[in-house]
C-alpha cells in the first residue's frame, strides 16, 4: 500500500462501542475471544463469510472449534512455511479474524522443509487418504447420530442394575452432552485436514491462469476443474426424481404450492401403490440427501430440509408442474463435462509453449484430484454432521426445558456450551438428590437478556475490517479462503466514496442482467419469488436450488467463487455476484438493480 | 495470376500475391478464399503503378532526382517532392491504365447492380515494413468515392502519396533504392456502415490470447481509427464466447458518407445514439466467431476492421474490410507463466512454501 498507514484506517477495536441496548454481551463468549489492547496494533477483517449474523452464545462454538482445528492443521500438522493460525476475536456479537504469519526468514526455512515432507505425503497419497477421510466422515456422522439424551424416569430401568452398568443415567447426561462437544471437534478437525490443501491446489492453478491469461473471468478456473457427479447437487436432483416419480404415478394434483407437508405425506398414504411407491422413494431420499442445511452450517437455526420438510415441499410442485410441461430435469452431466475439457482443452491449446502446456496439464490434474474433496467435504460436515449436532443439543435442550431449567428447548442456545453443561450438572445434582433444580432462578433471567442483546446486537453494521492497515497483504492462506488480497483492502477503505448506489462483491457468474430484486432472508419464503426477478439473499445452498430455474440473476452477502450460488448460477448460465456482505440490508424487494457479474457490482436503479 | 496485368479481381488473388497486389490486397483476397464476408472489389498492380511511372518518367530522370537529394536539406527535399506529386497528380495515364480501371469500375459496379457505385481507395503497400508503411504516408484512404474518373483520382494520390517528404526522407534515409518502388491500390466496395470499429484476436492491453476485444462506434470506422470518438469496448472471450468486460461509451463524433455525393463528412453523434451501444450482442458474437475464423486461418493474432451494414439483413450484415497480423504483442517475450515439476504437485508445495521460482524462468 502506498499511503501511510494513518491517513486512511479502518477502526480501532478500542473505539468499537457497545451497541447500545446489548451493554454486557461480552458474557455471551469467552474470554479468550474478546479483543485485547494490543489487537489495536493488528489487522481483523469481518468474517462475514461464515458469520454473517450475530452469533448467539452457545454458537459462540462455531467459531471456537473450528478455529482450533484449522490452526492445529496449519501450525502444528502441515507445518505451513509462511502462516500458523488464525486468531479470532468476538464483538458486538460478530466475528472477527486475522492470520498469524511466519515472518522469520529461518522459520519459514525450517518449517519449509516439515512442510514438504508433510504435505507431500497428502498430496502424494490423496486418492488413498481421501477415500479414508470418507469413511472417518461418515463413521463421525454415524456416531452423532447415535448420541442419546438419557430418559431420567423416577427410578432407573431394572437392567441398569441386572446388567450391572455401574453407573446411572444422570451419568450419561453428562458423558453424552460430552460426546456431542467431542464428536464436533473432531469433525472440525477432519474439516480441515483436507481443507487447505485443497484450496492450495486450486490457488496455484488459478494463480498460473491469471497469469497466462489476464483477462480471464475468476470463475473460469473453476469451470475447467468442476466435478461432474456432485455431492452438493444431490439434494435437489432427489427432489426432481420425486417430482418425475410424482408425475409417474399421477399424484401431481398433491403438489401444490403452500400445501402442508403433513398433509401431503397423509395424504399419499391414501392414494394406493403409487402413493407407496412415492413415499418408499422419498424415505429412501431422505436419508442421508436430506440432510442439507437452510444455510451454511454455522447457526444453530439452520435447519435441515429433514427437519423442516417445508423446504422441499415448497419446491416440489414448480418441479412437478415443469415435468408435466415435458421438461428434462436431468443434469446433462456427460454435456457439462464435454464442455468442461472443452473449456480446459482450448485455454491449454492458447498456451505458447509445450512446457506451459506441460505444466497447466500438471497443475489441472492436481486440481482435478483435490475437487471432489473441495465440492463434497460441506455436505457431510456442514450439512450432514452440523445439523444432526444442534438437533442433539437441541434435544439436551428439550431435557432441561422438561425439568423447568429453561423455558424452551431452543433457549438452549443463548447459553454457552460451558453453561450448558453447568445447567445440566444441575438437573444431574437434582435427579440424584431428589431435590429440585435452581436453574429455572438462574438462567432464565439471563437467557432473556441475551434476547435482547442478540436483539440490539442485530442491528448494528460491523465495520469490514479493523485495527491497522497492513502494509502488505501475501498470505496465501487468508487469500485462498476469504479472497482477501490488497485490493480488497483498498475496496473497503474507498467504500465511503460510494453514493450508496453501489453493491460490490465477487464476481461468480459472468453476465450483466436488469431486473427486479426479490430480498429474501429465509428459504423458506421461496415460493415468493416471481419468473425474471433477481434474488437477493444471506447464502444459498442446496436447498435454494429450485429457484435458480426462476430467476435472471442471484446477489449474495455470503460466499466466494466456489460458493454454491456460484456454481448454481454458472451452471444455469446466469450472472451473480456472490460474497457482497450487504446486499441484503441495502437492497430492497421491487428495487430496480443491474447485477453485473462481470465485475461483480450491483447497482441499485431506483 | 499474371503479374502484368493493371487490375485484377479480389477473387484472383491470394496472400502470395503482395508482390502484385501489396499486403491489403493480397489480405482481402486471402479472406475472401476462405469464405469470409469481405466487401467485392479489384487491385490495380504494382504493374499498373510501373507502367505510370514509365509513362511519366521514361528516362528515370524524376527518380534520379529523388535518389539524388540529400536527406538532410529539407528545403530541396520539399521543393522536388512538390514537383514530383503535382507531376504524377497532373500527367496524363496511360491509356491501358485508365481503361483497366475504369472497366474494373465498371464491371464492380454491374456486379453490384449500381452505377456509380460508392468505394474506398487504400493504397496497399508492399513492403513487409509496416514502421515504412506508417512514416511514409502510406495509409491512404479515400471513402465514398464515385464513378470512374472520381476512382482514377484517388488512385493517382495514393500513388502521389510515395514522394510526400516524410516517404522521401525515410527511402533516403533507409538507402532504399528508387528503382524497387512500387505500390498497389485497392479498390472496394463501400459498405453503408451503421457501426464500424477494429478487433484484436488478442488483448491490446494485456498480450492475453483467449479474448477478442472490439471497440466500435456508429458510422464510419475512420472515426474509430483516428481517434476522433472513445468507442463502446467489448471483451470477449474465445473459449465461452462470454463478453468478459463491456464498456458502452458516449460516442459523441461520427464520419458519414456526404450527402451531397463523395466524401465523408464528420458531424455530432445525435443526443439519443450517444450513449447506446453501438452493437448487439448476436453482432458481437458474429464479430467474433469471424475473428477466429481469420486468425486461425492465418495461424497468428489479427489486427481486423470491420463494419456492419444498415441495409444488409441481420445475419448478413457483418463485413470486414482489412485484417493484418498484429504486430504489437507479436514483437514482445511473453515471460512463461510456469514450467513443469518433478512431480505435480510440487507446484502447489513451492506456491504455499513460498518458493515458487519465479516465472519466466
Amino acid at each position: 500500500m502506498s499511503q501511510p498507514a494513518g491517513e486512511r484506517s479502518f477502526p480501532l477495536p478500542s473505539q468499537i462501542a457497545d451497541v447500545p441496548g446489548a451493554e454486557g454481551w461480552q458474557a455471551m463468549y469467552p474470554y479468550f475471544s474478546r479483543f485485547q489492547p494490543e489487537d489495536d496494533q493488528r489487522f481483523w477483517f469481518y468474517n462475514s463469510m461464515h458469520f454473517p449474523e450475530v452469533v448467539p452464545a452457545f454458537d459462540g462454538i462455531t467459531s471456537e472449534i473450528p478455529y482450533t482445528a484449522i490452526g492445529a492443521n496449519t501450525a502444528r500438522l502441515f507445518s505451513f512455511p509462511t502462516t500458523l493460525g488464525i486468531d479470532y476475536r468476538i464483538i458486538n456479537g460478530r466475528v472477527y479474524i486475522t492470520a498469524n504469519p511466519v515472518t522469520d526468514p529461518a522459520q519459514v526455512e525450517d518449517r519449509l522443509a516439515h512442510f514438504q515432507e508433510r504435505a507431500g505425503y497428502y498430496y502424494a497419497n490423496w486418492d488413498r487418504l481421501y477415500a479414508g477421510w470418507q469413511q472417518r466422515i461418515e463413521a463421525l456422522i454415524a456416531d452423532i447420530e447415535a448420541v442419546e439424551v438419557p430418559e431420567l424416569d423416577d427410578l432407573d430401568d431394572l437392567s441398569v442394575v441386572t446388567g450391572a452398568r455401574g453407573f446411572a443415567s444422570n451419568h450419561l447426561v453428562r458423558e453424552n452432552y460430552h460426546r456431542c462437544i467431542d464428536l464436533y471437534s473432531k469433525m472440525w478437525h477432519h474439516h480441515t485436514e483436507f481443507l487447505m490443501l485443497g484450496y492450495g491446489a486450486y490457488v496455484v492453478f488459478f494463480e498460473f491462469c491469471k497469469q497466462a491469461f489476464p483477462e480471464m473471468g475468476d470463475q473460469m478456473v473453476a469451470r475447467m476443474v468442476a466435478g461432474m457427479d456432485v455431492t452438493m447437487y444431490r439434494p435437489d436432483d432427489e427432489l426432481k426424481k420425486l417430482a418425475r416419480l410424482a408425475v409417474e404415478h399421477d399424484l401431481a394434483d398433491l403438489f401444490v404450492e403452500g400445501n402442508d407437508p403433513e398433509k401431503v405425506l397423509a395424504a399419499l398414504t391414501e392414494r394406493g401403490a403409487g402413493g407407496a411407491a412415492w413415499l418408499a422413494a422419498f424415505t429412501d431420499a431422505k436419508d442421508p440427501w436430506f440432510n442439507v442445511s437452510i444455510g451454511d452450517g454455522f447457526y444453530h437455526h439452520h435447519l435441515s430440509w429433514a427437519d423442516d420438510l417445508t423446504v422441499p415441499f415448497a419446491a416440489l410442485p414448480r418441479y412437478v408442474e415443469q415435468v408435466r410441461a415435458g421438461e428434462d430435469l436431468t443434469r446433462p452431466t456427460e454435456k457439462l463435462a464435454a464442455e468442461r475439457d472443452r473449456i480446459a482443452g482450448e485455454y491449454r491449446a492458447l498456451l505458447d509453449t509445450d512446457e506451459e502446456q506441460a505444466a497447466f496439464d500438471q497443475m489441472l490434474g492436481v486440481c482435478r484430484m483435490v475437487f471432489p474433496y473441495i465440492e463434497s467435504h460441506k455436505f457431510y460436515c456442514e450439512h450432514w454432521f452440523t445439523t444432526r449436532f444442534f438437533q442433539k443439543i437441541r434435544a439436551f435442550g428439550q431435557l432441561l426445558a422438561d425439568r423447568g431449567v429453561l423455558t424452551a428447548a431452543e433457549d438452549v442456545f443463548h447459553l454457552r456450551h460451558l453453561e450448558v453443561e453447568d445447567a445440566l450438572a444441575d438437573v444431574m445434582v437434582a435427579w440424584a438428590s431428589g431435590g429440585t433444580e435452581l436453574g429455572a432462578r438462574h438462567w432464565q433471567p439471563i437467557i432473556a437478556e441475551r434476547k435482547r442483546i442478540v436483539e440490539a446486537l442485530s442491528t448494528w453494521s460491523p465495520p469490514p475490517a479493523l485495527g491497522a492497515v497492513p502494509e502488505a497483504l501475501n498470505d496465501p492462506a487468508v487469500k485462498m479462503l476469504w479472497g482477501i488480497t490488497q485490493d480488497t483492502i483498498e475496496t473497503w477503505l474507498g467504500s465511503e466514496d460510494d453514493d450508496g448506489s453501489t453493491v460490490r462483491g465477487y464476481a461468480a457468474s459472468p453476465g450483466v442482467v436488469e431486473g427486479v430484486a426479490r430480498v429474501l432472508l429465509n428459504v423458506n419464503d421461496i415460493g415468493q419469488i416471481r419468473e425474471g426477478e433477481v434474488l437477493v439473499c444471506p447464502v444459498t445452498a442446496p436447498s435454494w436450488g429450485p429457484v435458480f430455474g426462476k430467476i435472471a440473476a442471484a446477489v449474495s452477502d455470503i460466499g466466494g467463487t466456489m460458493s454454491h450460488a456460484a456454481i448454481v448460477a454458472r451452471e444455469y448460465g446466469m450472472p451473480a455476484v456472490v460474497g457482497t456482505g450487504t446486499a441484503t440490508s441495502r437492497i430492497r424487494t421491487g428495487d430496480r438493480v443491474r447485477v453485473d457479474g462481470d465485475r461483480g457490482v450491483v447497482t441499485v436503479l431506483g | 495470376m499474371t503479374s502484368t496485368r493493371p487490375v485484377v479481381r479480389f477473387a484472383e488473388i491470394g496472400i502470395a500475391d503482395v508482390s502484385v497486389a501489396g499486403g491489403k490486397g493480397a489480405s482481402l483476397g486471402e479472406l475472401l478464399r476462405a469464405g469470409i464476408r469481405v466487401p467485392d472489389g479489384f487491385v490495380v498492380t504494382t504493374a499498373a503503378f510501373r507502367t505510370a511511372v514509365e509513362h511519366l518518367d521514361p528516362a528515370g530522370e524524376l527518380a534520379a532526382r529523388v535518389a539524388a537529394l540529400d536527406p538532410a536539406d529539407a528545403a530541396a527535399v520539399a521543393a522536388t517532392t512538390r514537383e514530383v506529386r503535382d507531376r504524377v497528380l497532373a500527367a496524363p495515364l496511360p491509356d491501358s491504365v485508365v481503361d483497366a480501371v475504369r472497366a474494373g469500375y465498371d464491371q464492380l459496379c454491374g456486379d453490384c447492380g449500381r452505377t456509380g457505385l460508392p468505394v474506398a481507395v487504400r493504397s496497399s503497400a508492399t513492403s513487409e515494413d509496416s514502421a515504412e508503411a506508417s512514416f511514409a504516408g502510406l495509409q491512404d484512404t479515400y471513402l465514398w468515392v464515385r464513378g470512374g474518373e472520381e476512382v482514377l483520382d484517388q488512385v493517382r494520390r495514393c500513388w502521389a502519396s510515395l514522394y510526400s517528404v516524410e516517404s522521401v526522407t525515410y527511402r533516403l534515409r533507409r538507402h532504399i533504392p528508387e528503382d524497387d518502388l512500387a505500390m498497389a491500390v485497392v479498390v472496394q466496395r463501400m459498405v453503408d456502415s451503421r457501426t464500424s470499429g477494429v478487433m484484436f484476436t488478442r488483448s491490446p492491453l494485456t498480450g492475453d490470447k483467449s479474448v477478442v476485444c472490439v471497440d466500435a462506434s456508429w458510422g464510419l470506422g475512420s472515426a474509430v481509427v483516428s481517434g476522433d470518438v472513445t468507442p463502446d469496448s467489448y471483451v470477449v472471450s474465445k473459449v465461452t464466447g462470454e463478453i468478459s468486460r463491456r464498456t458502452v461509451a458516449t460516442k459523441t463524433r461520427w464520419h458519414q458518407p456526404d450527402p451531397a455525393g463523395s466524401g465523408v463528412v464528420e458531424t455530432d453523434v445525435p443526443a439519443e445514439l450517444q450513449d447506446r451501444p453501438a452493437l448487439s450482442d448476436e453482432e458481437i458474437a458474429e464479430l467474433v466467431a469471424v475473428a477466429r475464423r481469420i486468425e486461425s486461418h492465418y495461424g497468428i493474432p489479427q489486427d481486423i476492421e470491420w463494419a456492419v451494414s444498415q441495409s444488409a439483413p441481420a445475419g448478413e450484415n457483418v463485413f470486414l474490410l482489412q485484417s493484418r497480423p498484429e504486430t504489437v504483442w507479436a514483437a514482445k517475450d511473453r515471460a512463461r507463466a510456469a514450467v513443469p515439476t518433478a512431480r505435480p504437485f510440487d507446484h502447489v508445495l513451492n506456491l504455499l512454501g513460498g518458493t515458487r521460482p519465479p516465472a519466466g524462468g
